[in-house]
């Protein structure tokens, strides 16, 4: 599903990736940790292409994301996004945030757009905030509207950026537990996150990341339980 | 005292003069602000554009005009520019419009450059990871949000506009200054004429701000903090 060969990225003179190489399958969830600094949040951005690639390739259902012939745009649509600080539109109520790129981009009618929003507020458990404004809204409740607005767009996959790193602790669980659901229903996943029971809990790889390297990769259980790169045991040593 | 003595008949009697020149100052104002505004949108976006062939000569058209004074630009135009391209002068009306474009363009482009850089680099990354192409989310998501905090800015530029658009007489335009300094040159009388411009400027610039004030308001519906404090209390 995603396919990552080689990638290397530069900001100007600054190795930040080293040469990944890495495999997401259909319906997967890959769990990505690491200290600050270790290039997971780029990784993940060179996947949709918001970071430049500086060298190899990523491979998006075997369409090379990074090529001047590709459509960006039209591989975007099929990735979905959820940042660490949400991102909603704060101009646009949350049932517009949500029906704006189905209309724009799949050219759906309003009412179809709509229908479609309210049904992922619900699946959310923000129907009744849709003609709410992002700003009235918790950070837990507008990271749960960003995830649905990423679902409006019927992604192949999801990447999530940290996307529990900037709530309150209290709001942490209920954002958790929409992605949960969404891993339950199958949803190919790729997060980036410090949440090492959801890693544990719910991922089916789990990769560590320090230096611009992947150190370690592997189901959670070994991973968690016996890290055999030292890295590893170090990192998990002061995060568990 | 001498200026309470004031003969307010000279100014009936060139009344005229003065409606004339309030509408040239109106058409000189409106005409250079649009087309201002437009050139602005045009230039302020290519300033933020990455590709150097479009930034550079954005940039350079800013400073230009930003760094010159009007008055040497409007003459600049009138007498040497407009007659070397076109082998003739159009009058005052298209040079002073062409000035005043270019001249409110250049500081409107900064206003507009800064209102578009000001929105988070989050927005844009938002719209673009959702497919949008960089023109959709220009005009979806950047530009409704930039424009707002843009308003004020914007507005001021008018009145400035509107206050600078005096400096045409030099070029013999026929606007509210220059009927003042006609009235002032027939009779030797300037406190009447002088006061009467000044006055009638002051009237349109504090009809501007009431415009601008409309328009804040109106544009600023959906994005109502008194609303938002509301809404947070039933949360």
């Amino acid at each position: 599903m995603i396919k990552v060969e080689n990638l290397h990225k530069y900001f100007d003179k600054l190795e930040v990736l080293k040469g990944i190489d890495y495999e997401v399958h259909e319906k997967e969830v890959v769990c990505v940790i690491g200290p600050s600094g270790s290039g997971k949040s780029t990784f993940l951005r060179c996947i949709n292409l918001l970071e430049e690639i500086t060298d190899g390739a990523v491979y998006i259902n075997g369409v090379k994301v990074n090529d001047s012939s590709t459509n960006i745009n039209d591989i975007r649509t099929e990735v979905g996004m959820v940042f660490q600080q949400f991102n909603l539109f704060p101009h646009m109520t949350v049932i517009d945030n949500i029906t704006m790129a189905p209309m724009l981009i799949r050219k759906m009618s309003k009412p179809d757009a709509e229908k479609l929003a309210l049904e992922l507020l619900d699946k959310v458990g923000l129907r009744e905030k849709a003609h709410n404004y992002p700003q009235q809204l918790s950070g837990g409740q507008q990271q749960r509207v960003a995830i649905a607005r990423a679902l409006a767009m019927k992604p192949k996959v999801m990447l999530f950026d940290e996307p529990t790193s900037a709530l309150d602790p209290e709001m942490v669980n209920e954002v958790l537990d929409v992605m949960k659901q969404l891993a339950f229903e199958g949803m190919t996943m790729v997060v980036v996150t410090h949440e090492m029971g959801f890693a544990r809990e719910v991922a089916d790889r789990v990769v560590f990341m320090d230096g611009g390297y992947i150190v370690e990769e592997g189901k959670p259980a070994e991973i968690f339980s016996n890290p055999k790169n030292e890295r590893t045991k170090a990192f998990l040593g002061k995060v568990l | 005292m001498d200026f309470l003595d004031l003969r307010w008949d000279i100014i009936w009697n060139y009344r005229e003069l003065f409606l004339r020149g309030i509408w040239v100052t109106i058409v000189l104002t409106v005409c250079g602000y649009i087309g201002g505004i437009i050139l602005g949108i045009l230039v302020g976006l290519g300033e933020t554009s990455k590709r150097k062939w479009i930034y550079w000569p954005c940039k350079i058209y800013v400073d230009l005009f930003r760094g010159t004074p009007m008055l040497v630009q409007i003459l600049i135009i009138h007498l040497a520019f407009i007659p070397a391209v076109f082998g003739q002068s159009f009058g005052f009306m298209v040079s002073g419009i062409t000035a005043l474009i270019l001249n409110s363009g250049a500081y409107n482009a900064e206003i507009i450059r800064a209102g578009v850089q000001s929105i988070d680099k989050g927005q844009m990354e938002a719209a673009r990871s959702l497919g949008l192409t960089q023109g959709q989310a220009m005009r979806k998501i950047i530009l409704p949000q930039a424009f707002r905090r843009m308003i004020p800015p914007l507005g001021n530029e008018f009145i400035a506009l509107l206050k600078d658009s005096s400096l045409v007489t030099v070029i013999a335009a026929n606007d509210i200054l220059y009927a003042a300094k006609v009235v002032a040159g027939a009779y030797q009388r300037f406190w009447e004429p002088y006061l009467v411009a000044a006055i009638l400027y002051l009237i349109l610039t504090y009809l501007v701000t009431k415009v601008v004030a409309f328009v804040e308001k109106r544009f600023s519906n959906d994005y109502n903090p008194r609303r938002k404090r509301e809404g947070r209390v039933e949360a």
